[in-house]
């Protein structure tokens, strides 16, 4: 038997399905398996397909479909047999090259004594685990990342900054992430990577998809110049 | 070509939203009162997800480069042309040269301007909307600035200078305008915190006890009043959320989000308002009182569904008007059976 999933409107345009109360690597593989599950199955109508921890919320078009009528067609997938649905592709790994500490990240120092650790075992912790992009939000290609070093979780800073470069590393919480935007902020800002993680021009236009695995990769200032392109 | 002279408070490029990028971060933005812009578009003979002028409670001032059918839809405001007013809700021959002052609205937040044609800015990941969070789409990403010239596409309708100046017809779309001094009545599905709620809170919510603050954006619109408890139960995990979602943040003031809302949010979701009543939300403007009215899901989806068939009825009124007229103004009376009616 299946843990049941709680199919609840959300508006009259989307509705959200629940798999799970708890925030985990295993509720959230499944919110990516069911995606790709109603992604396969080629439904009309769907608008958005958003996966977030343990929810997955469908914008569809209320001409097509009535929350009943999809409701019904979703129950049928997520009882489908699973092994019978296209066995998933591995997940995709991604490196993220990182200049850590100094300008780049203001906050290392601060992270590392909090942690008490030096500053490069906070380096070797956090570039030496793999992480897996829960789902993007917030921003447009954020990512929000699972399995940071407990060691490691720090609260977010009493203010926030009023600009966060783009490309910053931070921690908040038991959470890792990248900004993708110059934006306001108060994660802790331990380095900063070169890579464009959001761009229109570019197909897909993000860096990240949900579900796919991150490595960070520490690399010095003159590696960070040479891939941004410029001192 | 559209030349800005002053931009107004806040102008935008919009289309009817930049769908499918949910799930990367993106917003689906598009026109906030999705029915005052397609009826704009469909009144100049454009499809209804062309893309048009967004204006925010005051209004830009343009020139027209070279002639065509313009039409303005939205909250009640004053439009001159040339110096004379224009009416709204209506297709409007508007001269080579013609210069366009759009003021202060008098009621409600959001005005729309289509011309024939649309405004051709490129499709950037499917739609023609100005994301400002994430700074793309529309002209340049941003809004309107004085100086801007913007491109408009191929009309349908025909532009071999029908008239030496300004006409329009005697028709004209009807719409509801909201009545003044009462609160906004937004039906809404409740949502899982809803049932959570004291009776007292409830109770405030649905009697219009709730103001909107001057916080209100795209994005979405503070509300104050009495502060609502939070709901009980363990901290809520981020989920998707929509236009409309009504959230409740540990301080007790709700937050209504708009089209440009982050895709997912982590408060206590206490419901979403019905589609019907988007136009209403996009209107609102600061100091607004709301009442909120639950509504079952099913009725929520027969009143959209009935709302698309007027919308459709009205593309297909408007077309009448134009075929049955001489070719190149739209006759003055509507054909019988064919009142085109909003709402």
């Amino acid at each position: 038997m299946k843990p049941a999933a709680r199919i609840a409107p959300l508006g009259d345009c989307a509705l959200q399905i629940t798999l799970g109360a708890r925030l985990g690597d295993a509720t959230n593989t499944k919110v990516h398996a069911l995606a790709r599950r109603i992604r396969a199955a080629g439904l009309h109508g769907l608008r958005d397909l958003v996966p977030a921890y343990t929810t997955l919320t469908l914008h569809y078009d209320p001409q097509q479909w009535t929350h009943d009528t999809l409701g019904r067609a979703l129950t049928a997938l997520l009882t489908a047999d699973e092994d019978a649905a296209e066995a998933p592709t591995p997940a995709r790994e991604v490196c993220i090259p990182v200049c850590y500490g100094g300008e780049y990240g203001p906050d290392l120092i601060a992270v590392a004594a909090h942690a008490g650790l030096s500053a490069e075992a906070v380096i070797q912790r956090h570039a030496g685990a793999l992480y897996r992009v829960y789902f993007l939000g917030f921003t447009p290609g954020f990512p929000y990342l699972g399995g940071l070093d407990p060691r490691l979780v720090m609260a977010r800073k009493a203010t926030p900054r009023l600009l966060t470069p783009a490309g910053s590393v931070g921690i908040a919480g038991a959470q890792t992430g990248v900004y993708p935007q110059a934006t306001p902020g108060g994660w802790q800002i331990i380095g900063r990577t070169p890579l464009t993680l959001f761009d229109p021009a570019r197909a897909p236009p993000c860096l990240l998809a949900p579900d796919d695995r991150v490595r960070f990769v520490a690399i010095e200032p003159a590696a960070f110049n040479l891939e941004a392109g410029g001192p | 070509m559209i030349q800005v002279e002053a931009p107004g408070l806040l102008t935008t490029v919009q289309d009817l939203g930049r769908w499918g990028h949910q799930h990367l971060g993106l917003a689906p933005g598009g026109a906030m009162d999705r029915d005052a812009a397609r009826i704009a578009n469909l009144l100049v003979g454009n499809d209804p997800g062309a893309a048009m002028l967004e204006i925010t409670l005051a209004g830009p001032r343009l020139v027209l480069e070279s002639g065509g059918w313009i039409a303005w839809t939205g909250g009640p405001s004053t439009i001159t042309l040339n110096d004379a007013d224009l009416p709204g809700w209506r297709p409007v021959w508007a001269p080579s040269g013609s210069r366009l002052a759009w003021g202060g609205l008098h009621r409600g937040c959001r005005g729309y301007l289509a011309v024939g044609g649309g405004i051709d800015v490129p499709l950037i990941l499917g739609s023609r909307s100005t994301d400002l969070r994430a700074g793309i789409g529309g002209w340049r990403g941003r809004p309107l600035q004085a100086g801007d010239r913007l491109p408009i596409g191929a009309s349908r309708r025909p532009t071999e200078k029908p008239h030496a100046g300004a006409c329009w017809p005697r028709w004209w779309v009807r719409h509801d305008a909201p009545p003044p001094d009462q609160p906004v009545t937004l039906h809404f599905i409740p949502g899982p915190d809803w049932q959570t709620l004291p009776d007292s809170a409830r109770e405030a919510l649905a009697t219009g006890a709730f103001r909107v603050d001057r916080r209100c954006d795209r994005m979405g619109l503070r509300l104050s009043g009495p502060a609502l408890p939070a709901p009980l139960g363990p901290e809520r995990l981020s989920a998707g959320v929509t236009c409309g979602t009504l959230q409740l943040p540990p301080d007790g003031q709700p937050i209504l989000l708009g089209v440009d809302h982050q895709t997912t949010g982590g408060y206590p979701v206490l419901g979403t308002t019905a589609s019907i009543t988007r136009s209403q939300l996009a209107q609102l403007r600061a100091g607004d009182a709301i009442s909120f009215r639950p509504l079952p899901i099913a009725e929520a989806q027969a009143l959209h569904r009935d709302r698309e068939r007027q919308i459709g009825r009205l593309a297909v009124a408007l077309e009448m008007a134009w075929s049955i007229a001489d070719g190149t103004r739209p006759q003055h009376r509507p054909p019988d059976g064919a009142h085109a009616r909003s709402s």
